[in-house]
């Protein structure tokens, strides 16, 4: 079996698991939806703040609830013995790792949309160049999927799992965090030729991530 | 108990078998002793030449000496960031692997965290009076938060026990450290895009006297002393840490088979044959008493 084909059943697999316990849907969600609703609460929503800072607020949210998906993608590993299971398929590690940050992706893509929306809706903010909103957050999206896997097996089996891993990985995406408002502000409402150096950096994180995480991950398994 | 007795040579022919591979210090006792007075001597001298020798700043008057210590703590935590995740990869390179590189990856951690925050704090401390500010969004400031909270991270992570801590920490190591300078350009992008002016003005940044350089040097000298000093110091806490519960555990079965013994003489001598049946009655009174 290639890699890409190992990938997409892993990848299948958790994304079968969300289909049927629908936990991002029904909880990871609403949450985001929520932290929208607070921001506008803690910022005044009729002095025009807003707006000018979405972008920041947007990727904010995003990334907490990449820390809940990130959780909610080991913790369906946890139960019933499924790491073991995992670790004696004989899939690839590199190939598993790929299978669970294309899932993370996918999950945090439709969670964007929602969120998208949400901004759009109750922020009041204008669309300037959806190529460049749409690119940079997937790059930004990959990127933080990635180091979520990564960090997420390797605090896998861990007792303070939960704990550990938003304190291991906000610091390291904080360039993601930066990239990705600093590229949706040029796409939203400032100069778009602004954002592509961005998404430059965004891209990069993403790939240099991801080739970590595939290196990486097959040992962690192992011994997870 | 070991660990008191005098000399780097220690009694006990298990005790040296078990620490062959496992060396309970970098340096020798009388090296470090050694690097401990020169880093001692050499702060001293660091304190009389920063607070006295060197005149004050044209500019920033006597504040400015704050760099004397605040230069060579960042320079410190990039040192010891640097020392951790070559450590990590020399404990992940099969050939190499060793508890060796892995106490060593997580004491130069922990001391660069704490010089971090030192540098941190010094710079806050120098920005007020200078800058008028306790904090600004400048690019280096803000890199070296995020710098402090990837090793914060990276050393909770090492504080947990668990399979395979050592090599999970190695890779740990290895993940931030390839973010460094991911966070250096960004934060340095994001500042000089969107500030105008930035706080390091040339006007506050004259030429260097000839004796706050020497001063300033000497600085970086005497603080890397004082790391070497204190990564010996830490590997061997660390390798103590590591040997104490399997101590422990050899403790407690030898107090508890002296404690059985104890109660068998006290028995067979009150009482032979009460001692006896009362043993085979409940079992092992010795381990119990023993509690």
């Amino acid at each position: 079996m290639s890699l890409w084909r190992e990938a997409w059943l892993v990848a299948g697999k958790d994304l079968r698991i969300e289909a049927r316990s629908r936990v991002i849907l029904y909880q990871v969600l609403p949450f985001g939806v929520v932290v929208l609703l607070l921001f506008a609460f803690a910022l005044d929503p009729s002095r025009g703040l807003l707006p000018r800072v979405a972008p920041g607020l947007f990727w904010v949210a995003v990334l907490l609830a990449t820390l809940l998906a990130v959780s909610r993608a080991f913790a369906i590993e946890a139960q019933n013995a499924a790491r073991d299971g995992l670790r004696l398929s004989g899939l690839d590690g590199g190939a598993v790792f790929l299978g669970k940050a294309i899932a993370i992706t996918i999950e945090l893509v439709v969670l964007e949309v929602v969120l998208g929306a949400g901004v759009f809706l109750l922020y009041d903010v204008e669309v300037g160049s959806v190529g460049l909103l749409v690119l940079s957050a997937l790059a930004a999206t990959a990127g933080v999927a990635a180091t979520g896997t990564l960090y997420g097996v390797l605090a896998a089996g861990l007792r303070v799992r939960e704990t550990l891993v938003p304190a291991l990985l906000l610091p390291v995406v904080a360039p993601v965090m930066l990239g990705a408002t600093r590229a949706w502000e040029a796409g939203l409402g400032g100069t778009p030729s602004d954002g592509w150096p961005w998404f430059g950096l965004l891209a990069l994180f993403a790939v240099l991530y991801t080739s970590i995480g595939m290196l990486a991950f097959g040992p962690l398994l192992e011994e997870a | 108990m070991r660990r008191s007795e005098p000399g780097p040579e220690r009694p006990g022919a298990k005790c040296r078998e078990r620490e062959g591979m496992n060396r309970p210090e970098l340096l020798s006792r009388r090296f470090a002793a050694m690097i401990g007075w020169l880093a001692f001597a050499s702060l001293a001298t660091l304190a009389i030449l920063g607070l006295w020798v060197a005149p004050p700043d044209a500019v920033q008057g006597d504040a400015q000496r704050l760099m004397y210590v605040h230069v060579p703590a960042a320079w410190l935590a990039y040192l010891a960031f640097g020392v951790t995740a070559l450590a990590s990869a020399l404990y992940l390179w099969p050939r190499t692997r060793s508890t060796v590189w892995d106490r060593v990856a997580g004491a130069s951690a922990e001391l660069g965290v704490v010089f971090t925050g030192l540098t941190l704090v010094l710079g806050s401390l120098w920005g007020r009076p200078v800058w008028g500010t306790w904090w600004e969004w400048e690019a280096r400031l803000v890199s070296t938060a995020v710098l402090f909270f990837l090793y914060v991270g990276y050393l909770a992570l090492r504080r947990i026990p668990g399979p395979a801590r050592a090599k999970r920490c190695a890779i740990a190591a290895l993940v931030a450290f390839v973010d460094v300078p991911i966070v250096h350009f960004s934060v340095e992008w994001w500042r000089t895009l969107h500030q105008e002016a930035t706080v390091f003005n040339p006007d506050l940044d004259p030429e260097i006297h000839g004796t706050m350089a020497f001063t300033l040097f000497f600085g970086v000298f005497a603080f890397t002393l004082v790391y070497v000093y204190l990564l010996n110091r830490r590997y061997m806490l660390e390798a103590m840490d590591e040997g104490r519960e399997e101590r422990e555990l050899e403790q407690a079965i030898a107090e508890r088979t002296r404690a059985a013994e104890l109660v068998d003489v006290a028995a067979t001598a009150a009482s032979p044959t009460v001692g006896a049946g009362a043993r085979a009655r409940e079992g092992d009174p010795g381990m119990r008493s023993a509690r």
